[in-house]
């Protein structure tokens, strides 16, 4: 099967001396929903800026559906839609027209690229703005103008670079279902996130990028099964003055009504409640400290950090 | 607009539809200036110094000037057009449109040269409508005219475009048009004759590739020129071609626009 992306040693090091990318492979399969992930600074936007031809490579080798970005870099850039991090459009420019010039960049007839545009600014709530100048938009829809202008010539593989920053949890919440009913059609997605609920509730696989370097790279199940147990946090009816202590378990009294509680894979809570029951210890609430993800994420740049040290 | 066919025409008249609109959308920049500066230019060089001017090549002094003043706004709008509009667009980011886009270096050049070609001509129309309200216009030969007027303003839009590409600020835009091009533009025989100065000077003024155009269009125009036509064409034609392979050598090379 040919992955929607291929990439292969890829190096970037920027003319002041520094390495952005130490060469890094990636392989995405058709209708994956893929999430990059990594710290400020690990490479992602640089990684996603060479796959989009904005930043010139080093080295290695970039394949979109088999087409080779440098030798065959029309029929790979008529594949690839971008939605970037910072907002790039013509602020000056009605919505509409913006939609329409960028299909033109991408060879679409006026016509069609009308009806194009009226598709996706109808799908993303913005056809009562179409002749709005963009800069009057709100931070949403300036969020769903960029996912509107990166589908308008129908592009197999999107890339989202941290699509979901900073707008509010509604808007959030119906970008992930548009998002995962066009992964349902066929499009496959690249994201970048730092909302790592947001990853671990959309992609099926991930990388994981640290200092310019792939850290992780695999299926989301795999990854989060590694995870050793829960962190629960327990608001609590009393106060106490010291932890309790429960076989099996690791308890930290945080503050007197709070309590951190440690859960290894396949304790199980039953026994926890149970327990803490039995010394009187009245539970009024529970909730994860972090995701799942979350932890995974934060155990693999630990690791790398020691690595890196060693 | 009928806008089919192959990828890379649609591409192209998409640049130029989008750079049209941009500056007849701020028409009183863009368009009014040239022929309010135009009009003061003929009511005060042509009528009220001009008067008292003797006759320059034989012909009134408020003739004289028309061909230099019609080329001075064509090459001046070409020029600001796409360096203002190339600039603003590194600066608001939306280069990267074109640059993840199936399109070639060459078809954004072109784009961006055929809007200020554009804008030059709209320009050069509008002050030549402000000149006949004040002299009677003549043409003594037209293929020359629109071959310079053309050429002319290909050239300056292409320069526009360099000077766009390694401008960091706002202030680099108008560093070149403030400092060089109209300095070599008044110096070029818009005003005078290069007769009229001493030999000295008239041999530096070779030196001044504006001599050269502006003289073209006045011998087209009233068939009157200091330099051999022929020669200055040669002089547009070579400088398009050494500014426009600089041009798409920088596209291709992403300077000023990609990391």
């Amino acid at each position: 099967m040919i992955p929607a992306l291929a990439v292969e040693g890829l190096k970037k090091t920027y003319a002041t001396g520094v390495e952005a990318l130490g060469g890094i492979d990636l392989r995405v399969e058709e209708g994956d929903f893929y999430a990059l992930l990594g710290p400020n600074g690990a490479g992602k936007s640089t990684a996603i800026g060479i796959i989009a031809s904005l930043v010139t490579k080093s080295a290695g080798r970039v394949k979109v559906f088999s087409h080779d970005l440098d030798r065959d870099w029309r029929a790979a850039r008529g594949a690839i839609g971008i939605v970037p991090q910072e907002f790039n459009f013509n602020v000056f420019e009605p919505v509409e027209e913006i939609l329409i010039n960028q299909a033109g960049y991408y060879g679409i007839p006026r016509d069609r690229a009308c009806q194009q545009a009226e598709k996706y600014l109808r799908e993303l709530e913005l056809w009562d703005k179409r002749r709005t100048q963009a800069r009057d938009l709100s931070g949403g829809m300036k969020r769903r103008l960029m996912i509107a202008r990166a589908l308008v010539h129908e592009p197999r593989l999107l890339i989202l670079d941290e699509p979901t920053a900073g707008v509010d949890l509604e808007i959030r919440h119906a970008m992930w279902e548009f998002l995962q009913r066009r992964n349902r059609e066929g499009t496959t997605i690249i994201l970048t996130t730092h909302y790592l609920e947001e990853a671990e509730s959309l992609c099926r696989s991930i990388a994981v990028i640290h200092h310019g370097r792939i850290v992780e790279q695999g299926g989301m199940h795999e990854l989060l099964a590694r995870t050793h147990g829960e962190h629960l946090v327990l608001s609590l009816a009393g106060a106490l003055t010291v932890s309790p202590m429960l076989s099996g378990y690791h308890c930290e009294l945080v503050e007197p009504r709070t309590l951190e509680v440690q859960v290894p894979t396949g304790a199980g809570i039953n026994p926890l409640f149970a327990g803490l029951s039995a010394l009187g210890v009245e539970v009024l609430s529970m909730r994860n400290k972090r995701n799942r993800l979350e932890q995974v994420f934060l155990q693999l740049l630990r690791e790398n950090q020691v690595d890196q040290h060693e | 607009m009928n806008n089919t066919g192959h990828p890379y025409l649609i591409g192209y008249r998409t640049i130029l539809a989008k750079e049209v609109r941009r500056f007849m959308r701020i028409w009183p920049q863009t368009i009014l200036p040239p022929a309010i500066t135009t009009a003061l230019y003929f009511v005060i060089f042509g009528k009220l110094i001009g008067s008292r001017i003797g006759p320059v090549a034989g012909f009134g002094y408020i003739d004289y000037i028309v061909p230099g003043l019609i080329l001075m706004a064509v090459i001046s709008h070409s020029y600001a057009n796409v360096v203002s509009s190339f600039y603003s667009t590194k600066f608001q980011r939306h280069i990267e449109e074109l640059l993840i886009a199936p399109l070639p270096s060459w078809i954004i050049l072109a784009g961006y040269v055929s809007g200020g070609v554009a804008r030059g001509l709209v320009v050069g129309v509008v002050v030549t409508v402000v000149s006949a309200a004040f002299v009677e216009l003549s043409v003594f030969h037209w293929p020359l005219v629109i071959a310079v007027v053309l050429l002319t303003s290909i050239l300056f839009a292409m320069a526009g475009f360099i000077n766009a590409v390694f401008a960091q600020t706002f202030d680099d835009i108008s560093i070149i048009p403030t400092f060089v091009l109209t300095p070599l533009i008044y110096l070029g025989g818009v005003f005078y004759s290069v007769e009229m100065l001493p030999p000295f000077w008239q041999g530096a003024s070779l030196f001044n590739p504006m001599l050269y155009m502006v003289n073209a269009l006045r011998y087209g125009m009233l068939g009157v020129s200091d330099i051999e036509s022929g020669s200055a064409l040669a002089i547009i034609v070579v400088f398009i071609g050494l500014l426009g392979a600089a041009s798409l050598w920088l596209l291709h090379k992403g300077v000023g626009i990609k990391s």
